[in-house]
């Protein structure tokens, strides 16, 4: 092996190696960066008036609860998993709480190997999966927290208004591969999706695609539903699916086989890809776990799930 | 240590106290070259070992050659050409930008700048070290896709081009800053003997110093491609990830270090995946062993013919 012969050199190499560990790198950014928020928070909760709005169980106007519950998982819920962290935080100041994304695949791996408390997922377990979580001693139980509709989305630019779930299917395997084909302009299809992490690129596997078949090869496998968005927005051949809470006006959302997708749609089941947002744990919740997916449940975290684009569990 | 009571003890003292000292350094030398190489060793070991279930169940040569790459569906294939090819393509781009540019580079910085200019160059590279990956990776999503994609008229700028760019930007300071060294450190003597016998500065540098500070120059070179090659975070975000088998660089393509960062996290340890994954890492381990092993010979070939 060649040996560096400067102090410059050396420090390169040690910027290389760091690269090395760019997830973990990410998560820890996540984690720390939500540690830090809910420090602040606690920080600043401490001196603000207590609004406890008697959620928990306990019953008392002031909450004694305390403890640390450790989150990871899917991309798609991350921003609302970290918005009801903070929310429960300044309410249960004694609660400290760590979110991170990744992916769905992210958590529930970090959920078998036991890092964390809780998975979030933005699809079911998979037979393997629960296999696993036998063989490691866990008996993992899911909680429905949210429901969710994938989105189709497109470049404002783009002159389509629908898509089926056929036409979506030919698309995402590579069967058609230029716009005009499904109504559009004369243009090749730039197809964005997940990357086999993510939840989102399962749930389409399974109900899209189809099982037996594959994702088109040229399909770009990008981080997260952010990065889906900022290239779909930018790009005027792009096609790409996010989960609700991200849509937003730089870019167009698709009907699918003619329905919208939206909160209504999603409780009476006429959306084509409407989906549950799960925590999985290891059994019942209990003790500041279990006070913290009731807290979820209830009025307060549900309605952050609608504040964050979600579809609530009752309207 | 005991102090010496008498001159005459401390005469003889000296020596011994050196010999000791020496002995102490030369042992502890001697440990830490042992250290770097065991701890070679042991990474090797540690990746083979996590990759026998993938070797044993899937199969080495079935991976080398597979050409899909899909390791979440059912049966699972975990075809690695994808990554490899995409590696390449990215690596060969990013040093096409940054041999020519960092050695003429360097040759300027050594040979022709000085005063200021040569400060503010110099701190100018060291500085480009120091600007960490992702700063680098926003900016190529930023600007530079874009402005490729209306380029070369394709329809998205995440391909095998715009990453190997940015990744030749990242190691031209390796390769500029090592170049200069070893052409700084070319004997004054040798420019002047060239310089006296009639040739032109231009002649003396190319027929005299840089003949001189070729192994340091390939060393640069060989340290730039490591950096090329190993980059994770840019070619995440700016190569597109796609699971073809390029052919031009106008592709979305997926590379090695991109493939293991992106799904090391969401892998059951002790897994197929798992262990296909540092299956991944080994074989690029064993690509960059093998070029720096070449780069070695290639080197020592060199030495020879000077010597003559």
């Amino acid at each position: 092996m060649l040996v560096a012969g400067s102090e410059k050199s050396v420090r390169m190499m040690y910027t290389h190696k760091e690269e090395m560990l760019v997830k973990l790198r990410k998560w820890l950014m996540i984690s720390l960066a939500a540690m830090l928020a809910t420090g602040a928070l606690a920080a600043g909760g401490c001196s603000s008036k207590s609004t406890s709005t008697d959620t928990n169980t306990s019953g008392s106007t002031k909450s004694t609860l305390s403890g640390t519950i450790k989150i990871s998982g899917s991309d798609t819920m991350v921003n609302m998993a970290q918005a009801w962290a903070e929310k429960f935080n300044t309410e249960n100041p004694g609660v400290v709480l760590t979110v991170a994304g990744g992916g769905s695949g992210v958590g529930i791996a970090a959920f078998l190997n036991k890092t964390v408390d809780f998975a979030n997922a933005s699809r079911k377990l998979k037979d393997a999966e629960k296999s696993q979580a036998t063989t490691a001693g866990l008996n993992a139980v899911t909680t429905v927290v949210a429901k969710d509709a994938v989105t189709i989305i497109v470049n404002s630019a783009n002159t389509m208004k629908d898509i089926t779930k056929e036409q979506l299917g030919k698309i995402y395997r590579g069967e058609i591969t230029n716009w005009k084909d499904v109504g559009g302009k004369d243009a090749t299809i730039v197809l964005l999706g997940r990357d086999s992490s993510s939840g989102t690129y399962s749930f389409i596997q399974d109900e899209i695609i189809g099982s037996g078949k594959t994702y088109a090869k040229s399909m770009r496998n990008l981080q997260s539903n952010q990065a889906i968005v900022d290239e779909v927005s930018k790009n005027a051949d792009a096609i790409g699916y996010v989960g609700l809470g991200y849509d937003n006006s730089s870019i167009k959302v698709l009907t699918c086989a003619g329905v919208t997708a939206s909160v209504d749609t999603v409780l009476n089941g006429t959306y084509p890809l409407s989906r549950d947002l799960n925590m999985i744990s290891n059994g019942q919740p209990t003790g500041v776990m279990k006070a913290y997916i009731d807290w979820i449940l209830g009025t307060e975290g549900q309605k952050i799930v609608a504040e964050q684009g979600f579809v609530p569990l009752k309207k | 240590m005991t102090v010496p009571s008498s001159q005459k003890t401390a005469r003889k003292g000296r020596p011994a106290f050196n010999r000791a000292a020496d002995a102490i350094a030369r042992r502890s030398i001697w440990v830490c070259g042992w250290v770097a190489i065991a701890v070679l060793v042991a990474i090797f070991v540690f990746l083979a070992w996590n990759a026998t279930q993938a070797l044993r169940d899937v199969g080495l040569w079935k991976m080398l050659s597979g050409t899909d790459w899909y390791p979440t569906i059912e049966p699972a294939r975990y075809g690695f050409l994808p990554s490899i090819v995409g590696s390449l393509w990215v690596t060969g781009i990013a040093l096409l930008l940054a041999v020519p540019i960092g050695i003429a580079g360097s040759i300027y910085l050594s040979e022709f700048a000085t005063g200021w200019v040569k400060e503010v160059t110099k701190s100018v590279v060291e500085f480009m070290v120091a600007v960490p990956s992702v700063v680098l990776g926003l900016l190529g999503l930023a600007y530079l896709a874009p402005l490729l994609a209306t380029t070369f008229h394709v329809s998205s700028g995440l391909m095998a081009l715009t990453a190997g760019l940015v990744v030749g930007i990242m190691s031209l300071p390796t390769i500029i800053s090592i170049s200069e060294d070893a052409l700084h450190s070319v004997p004054k003597d040798l420019r002047q003997g060239s310089l006296a016998l009639g040739n032109t500065r231009w002649q003396t540098i190319y027929k005299v110093v840089v003949p001189s500070a070729s192994s340091g120059i390939f060393a640069a070179v060989m340290l730039g491609l490591g950096r090329a090659i190993g980059e994770t975070m840019v070619v995440l975000m700016l190569a597109g990830n796609s699971g073809l088998i390029i052919s031009s660089p106008l592709e979305a393509a997926r590379t090695l270090t991109g493939t293991i960062a992106q799904e090391m996290g969401e892998v059951v340890s002790g897994g197929e995946h798992y262990s296909v994954l540092f299956t991944m890492g080994l074989v690029l381990f064993v690509i960059t062993f093998l070029i720096n092993l070449a780069a070695d010979m290639v080197l020592e070939r060199q030495r020879k013919r000077w010597r003559r």
